[in-house]
């Protein structure tokens, strides 16, 4: 491992986006799906396409803040066996497999509950994992894992949303690190036609509380939302429209279409830049 | 009993975050939290509202019938040959069961929240049922989240929601049954939760539900009591519910939490036998973990996946159970025993031939606990079971395990 434990990559990969002006991208892909040994195809070929950092899901049963396609997703991860450990043993085989842009994991609250908080902190941070996203884990609720994520040096990464209230706003992003999540919309997860109208004002009125990088998630499917996002945000995460694109593919032909989607969608970037 | 050790009175939980002792809390998506923190505020000033009480009550007596009998079931507690069992007739409200109460006092919510939409989730379609008939009453929108296994096998309901006015969406995820259905509903309400209202049935949920449904439905217990001390001049020594989510248990049982000499047993479904690993009894054989916004009794694997509830009762058939329940457990306040489908089908039999009363599939299962417990008593002693809705509904389940085709 090239870096001392208890230090998140997300920061400094950040800054390295902010001095280049440049959006990030970052993936979301369900842990063993659509093979359970898949995750070791896709994530390389994801960061060969450009990813920033990559979002790993931990499937749960009931993904209440999901849309369809990663609910399917979770589903076939879970038929093929795919727990908590084995997740942790997939990042740790991304590692040794020379992956090193920041790794956060997605994932419930109960599975990780079940399985320890603290084991599965200090797991990550020897395995090199750097942040952890629970999206049905508000500040609120978050005190020990928040506690024992700065004792290991991770970023536990919180959300906010359209509706959120300014004052809520406030409060995530004095106890956040690393970056603030965007949900785009009021929804669940799931590609969407185009980016809902309140983005603009919505992540303007999360700048005036933080200085913090954001990225924008939840129906973020084409080139054209990452050319809108590219003014507003530091990085959009990509999900269901990724999820689907390698679910179409055959199995040969996953790892490609996931690098060739990330190009797809960076098109307006390299452009614009180069 | 350890009562002491909390910090105040158990009938003044939760405290401000929802919370019993370690069980209940808000682990909602973050996009709910406003909506959450408005329904808290609006609960909070509509229980301090005089004209809301006012207006609930009166429906409760002039739409529901209320109060509900308490009736004195002598010849199955002579049958018995024990102590003798009191019939708390919820069977006996408009729609046909307890769930009504609730959907009252959240349809006014709502109606005063100025939500025009209303979704609610169901599984054997009771809570659909009631959620419906308030609707169409008050003039909201209605949307009835139900498994699509559930559809099938509760087809009556799903056909008087419609009659109702409601639109019953099928939930095809997972499942496939009441859990499932919850989950679709809170996707329904993080997309829709500007103008929609969330009316959860039962006692589970983020706070602030399990405290209003329960406030909602505890009209059940203090008519109990008072009905008990009219008719015999005393507080019963024992009262039993069954317990799915856990309204009807929570609604008789917490008027009577600071009494100790009233024992209280809540009766979860068993299903086929606990060791079979078919069954829905949470609290006797699930593990503390977070399900639908709170932490309670789970059914869950060892990697922490939720599993399917096994129960002859759509009702019952549910993998988690309201925080309220766990906490009460946990302190020992209440006594949560398994009854298994075999053992509720008796108890159904033995209420229709003793009694002429034809109990819904949950209730019998009170039932069933009833007369275990009966049995080992003297009849000097007084046992009132929440029969918490008519057997109606259950008359296809009912057949088909008697091996009857209609």
């Amino acid at each position: 491992m090239s870096r001392a434990v208890g230090q998140s990559r997300i920061a400094e990969t950040f800054e390295r986006l902010r001095s280049r002006g440049e959006l990030g991208i970052i993936p979301y892909l369900t842990v063993g799906f659509p093979g359970r040994e898949s995750t070791r195809q896709i994530v390389p070929a994801l960061v060969e396409g450009g990813a920033a950092a990559i979002e790993l899901g931990i499937p749960f049963s009931d993904p209440l803040a999901d849309g369809a396609t990663i609910q399917r997703s979770s589903q076939v991860a879970l038929a093929n066996g795919v727990t908590v450990r084995f997740c942790l043993e997939t990042a740790a085989a991304l590692r040794q497999l020379g992956v090193d842009v920041p790794l956060v994991f997605m994932g419930y609250f109960n599975p990780l509950l079940q399985f320890g908080l603290e084991r599965f902190v200090s797991s990550c941070a020897e395995i090199g994992v750097d942040g952890l996203i629970v999206p049905d884990l508000p500040p609120i609720e978050s005190d020990e894992l928040a506690g024992l994520c700065r004792q290991y040096g991770r970023d536990l990464i919180f959300m906010v949303a359209p509706t959120s209230t300014d004052a809520h706003i406030q409060e995530v992003a004095r106890q956040a690190s690393g970056f603030l999540y965007c949900v785009s919309l009021t929804g669940v997860t799931g590609a969407r036609d185009r980016l809902d109208e309140g983005v603009g004002p919505f992540l303007a009125r999360v700048r005036r509380h933080t200085d913090l990088p954001l990225a924008l998630g939840f129906g973020i499917a084409r080139p054209e939302h990452v050319r809108e996002a590219a003014a507003l945000a530091d990085a959009v995460v990509v999900g269901s429209a990724l999820i689907d694109r390698i679910g179409r593919a055959m199995p040969d032909r996953q790892a490609e279409a996931a690098r060739s989607f990330i190009e797809w969608l960076r098109s307006p970037l390299t452009s614009s830049t180069g | 009993m350890t009562l002491e050790a909390s910090p105040r009175p158990i009938s003044q939980l939760p405290d401000e975050r929802g919370r019993f002792g370690q069980f209940g809390g808000i682990y909602a998506p973050v996009t709910l939290l406003p909506a959450i923190e408005e329904l808290i505020d609006a609960y909070r000033e509509a229980r301090q509202d005089p004209a809301f009480q006012a207006e609930f009550e009166r429906l409760l007596r002039h739409y529901v019938g209320r109060p509900t009998p308490l009736y004195h079931a002598a010849k199955l507690s002579r049958e018995i040959g024990g102590a003798q069992i009191y019939l708390k007739r919820e069977d006996l409200a408009h729609t046909g069961a307890h769930k009504i109460n609730n959907a009252i006092g959240q349809g006014l919510l709502a109606k005063r929240m100025g939500k025009p939409r209303v979704i609610a989730e169901t599984g054997a379609g009771q809570h659909g049922v009631a959620t419906a008939t308030v609707c169409a009453m008050l003039g909201l929108e209605c949307v009835v989240y139900m498994g699509e296994l559930d559809i099938q096998r509760q087809a009556l309901n799903v056909f008087r929601m419609k009659l109702l006015g409601a639109e019953v969406r099928p939930v095809t995820s997972g499942s496939r049954t009441l859990k499932d259905a919850m989950n679709e509903a809170i996707r329904d309400w993080v997309t829709n939760v500007r103008t929609t209202y969330y009316l959860i049935g039962s006692v589970a949920g983020m706070h602030p539900y399990p405290m209003m449904v329960r406030d909602f439905q505890s009209v059940i217990g203090h008519e109990t009591r008072q009905q008990m001390l009219e008719l015999c001049g005393r507080l019963p020594d024992a009262i039993v519910a069954c317990v799915g989510g856990g309204s009807n248990a929570m609604g008789i049982f917490y008027p009577f939490l600071e009494d100790p000499e009233v024992e209280l047993h809540g009766a979860e479904a068993a299903g086929e036998g606990i060791e079979t690993g078919r069954h829905a009894a949470s609290l006797t054989a699930g593990r503390v973990g977070v399900l639908h916004g709170s932490k309670s009794y789970v059914l869950q694997d060892e990697d922490g996946q939720i599993l399917e509830a096994h129960s002859i009762s759509a009702g019952l058939d549910y993998p988690g159970v309201g925080p309220e329940h766990s906490y009460l457990k946990e302190i020992g306040r209440a006594t949560y025993h398994p009854v298994t489908d075999r053992e509720a089908l008796e108890a159904f039999q033995l209420l229709c031939r003793t009694e002429g009363i034809i109990p819904a599939l949950e209730p019998a299962h009170a039932v069933a606990l009833a007369v275990r417990l009966a049995a080992e008593r003297s009849p000097g002693e007084i046992i009132v079971v929440n029969l918490s809705g008519r057997g109606d509904k259950d008359m296809h389940t009912v057949a088909q395990a008697l091996g009857v085709s209609l």
